[in-house]
């Protein structure tokens, strides 16, 4: 069954993109990641103007990761204290993106720029990421005690503030620093930005994995709500047919991948997103270094 | 006295319109609808005349369907540093969003290299490219390329020896437009050639727009965006809790 879209203006089969918002759902349940890094890039494929797929790509975000709060904040397992304050850092990088990305735009090559970040990103952190959830698994494994977490540079900063959920006592700026680069990633790169912010809160901030995921949700929600109406204020990009049929698919994943994510390990969990991180990065790092099937392509009207 | 004189003269002074052709097509509007897949168009008509039928050189009809004209930009990939860049571009100033061009007979034969310029005919007559950069030499390449890719999404269609014309008289055909194409007020010509000449010809209009919960979409869109995003979004947020409060009630239940 075929559909048409009004904005993107083609057509396109129903329970195709029904199945690509139940896939993104899933990760997004299970990871914390809104998905946007993979579904951007499927729409693409689908044939859908990038344009259009970048800010559908925000809107559908926000429906998986409402729906995946509201299951965390059941379990309790969202800092809001800890995700205001990445907000309040989140909101003034997007801001900061965006002008940045404009920027960029006059210079031209923002596509190649866009796609460098992508490859550059997912590369740096699924390899890290991998690496050291690997070595977690090999440890615990062998049964030995746990390192404890080392006091760095990171505690040695003032503005302390008491993050109960998280357990943390720590000064405010490295939180707000993470959300200020997220948030102009995430504007530049056309993602919520998920995939940057589990890592980051994991490895910089020291957050217990379980509660990283809910409250990195209860933040992309707001990054891409406001993502969604920039671009549909200044570009007129945003397909509400089309979010609507992926956020279908993704509400209803986005359930089931929260289910899965609790009966895996945490090592387990990050080794599989990792993986997932690595191979979307690879796909992207082919596509800039093989010959293109055909040298042309038009030019967005 | 004079006066009635002249117009007398002028009407016999008019040049004789042998052969006339008109044109009619199965729907003046093309419907844009949630479920639209594309859409069939049956062209058809007669030629009109007041004298024998001469079949010598026979007589032939070309149809062209054209979609709105827009400028367009190609790009071209070259390797920079190992990677693929777009590093050269062509702003091609006008071509047809839509273009199909059926004929009754093999292309070399139904019309001269002369009349197509004049009357921009084949595909690569409608689209006009005028200034290319200076550093690029070869801007006929992309043009083609242009044609390529949209053949390749059946945007472009070259068909020739699809219309059929029974006794020089009645000719029909029909043209398919695939579910990507634009809104628009498209123009549909028919052309009636001899030796490559072309004798006589007739166009009509074709709209194409979308109806119902699209136009309602569409020009909230671009009308209200604030409004729209917003509705976007309590889409998204209602769909989200609705989603999880669904699960919530079937996992209690």
């Amino acid at each position: 069954m075929q559909i048409y879209l009004p904005i993107a203006e083609v057509s396109v089969n129903v329970f195709l993109l029904f199945g690509l918002g139940g896939l993104v759902g899933v990760l997004s349940g299970m990871f914390g990641v809104g998905g946007g890094f993979l579904i951007t890039p499927l729409l693409f494929f689908m044939g859908i103007p990038p344009a259009v797929a970048v800010a559908t790509g925000a809107n559908q975000i926000v429906a998986s990761s409402v729906s995946g709060v509201l299951a965390h904040l059941k379990r309790k397992t969202v800092d809001l204290r800890m995700g205001t304050v990445l907000l309040a850092g989140g909101l003034v990088g997007a801001a900061l993106g965006v002008y940045v990305f404009n920027l960029l735009k006059q210079v031209g090559q923002v596509d190649l720029l866009v796609r460098i970040c992508y490859v550059v990103f997912l590369g740096i952190i699924g390899s890290l990421m991998f690496f050291e959830s690997l070595r977690a698994l090999r440890r615990s494994k062998r049964g030995g005690p746990p390192k404890r977490r080392h006091h760095g540079w990171v505690h040695g900063l003032p503005l302390k503030m008491r993050f109960r959920t998280s357990g943390l006592y720590i000064s405010a700026i490295p939180p707000v620093m993470v959300g200020l680069s997220v948030g102009v990633l995430s504007a530049i790169m056309g993602v919520g930005g998920g995939f940057i912010m589990v890592p980051a809160m994991i490895y910089l901030l020291g957050m217990p994995t379980k509660v990283v995921v809910g409250t990195s949700l209860f933040q992309i929600i707001f990054v891409t709500a406001f993502t969604t109406m920039l671009h549909a204020v200044t570009n007129y990009t945003v397909d509400i047919l089309l979010a609507l049929v992926l956020l279908i698919g993704g509400v209803i994943g986005a359930q089931f991948g929260t289910a899965f994510g609790t009966r895996l390990k945490a090592e387990q969990l990050r080794i599989l997103l990792a993986s997932l991180v690595l191979l979307v990065c690879g796909k992207l790092a082919l596509d800039l270094f093989l010959t293109p099937a055909d040298l042309y392509e038009l030019g967005a009207q | 006295m004079i006066r009635l004189l002249l117009l007398l003269l002028a009407i016999t002074a008019l040049p004789a319109r042998a052969e006339e052709v008109v044109m009619g097509l199965s729907k003046d509007r093309v419907s844009i609808t949630a479920d639209f897949d594309g859409s069939e168009i049956l062209i058809f008509g007669a030629v009109k005349r007041e004298t024998a039928i001469r079949t010598d050189p026979p007589l032939e009809v070309i149809v062209t369907v054209s979609g709105p004209v827009t400028p367009v930009t190609v790009w071209r990939k070259a390797r920079r540093f190992g990677i693929w860049v777009n590093t050269d571009a062509v702003e091609i100033d006008a071509a047809p969003s839509f273009y199909a061009v059926a004929t009754s007979g093999p292309w070399s034969e139904v019309i001269s290299e002369v009349e197509d310029l004049r009357h921009k005919v084949s595909v690569n007559r409608a689209i006009r490219s005028v200034g290319a950069p200076m550093n690029i030499t070869d801007s006929q390449s992309f043009t083609e390329a242009l044609i390529r890719l949209r053949e390749s999404r059946a945007l472009y269609q070259q068909r020739p020896v699809t219309v059929s014309f029974n006794e020089s008289t009645l000719f029909d055909t029909q043209i398919s437009m695939p579910a990507n194409i634009v809104e628009g007020t498209y123009t549909v010509r028919v052309l009636l050639t001899r030796g490559g000449r072309v004798v006589s010809q007739y166009s009509s209009e074709l709209e194409v727009g979308k109806v119902g919960l699209e136009r309602w979409l569409y020009n909230l869109s671009r009308n209200q965006p604030p409004l729209y995003g917003l509705l976007a979004l309590v889409i998204a947020i209602a769909a989200g809790w609705g989603a999880s409060a669904a699960f919530r009630a079937l996992r209690s239940g």
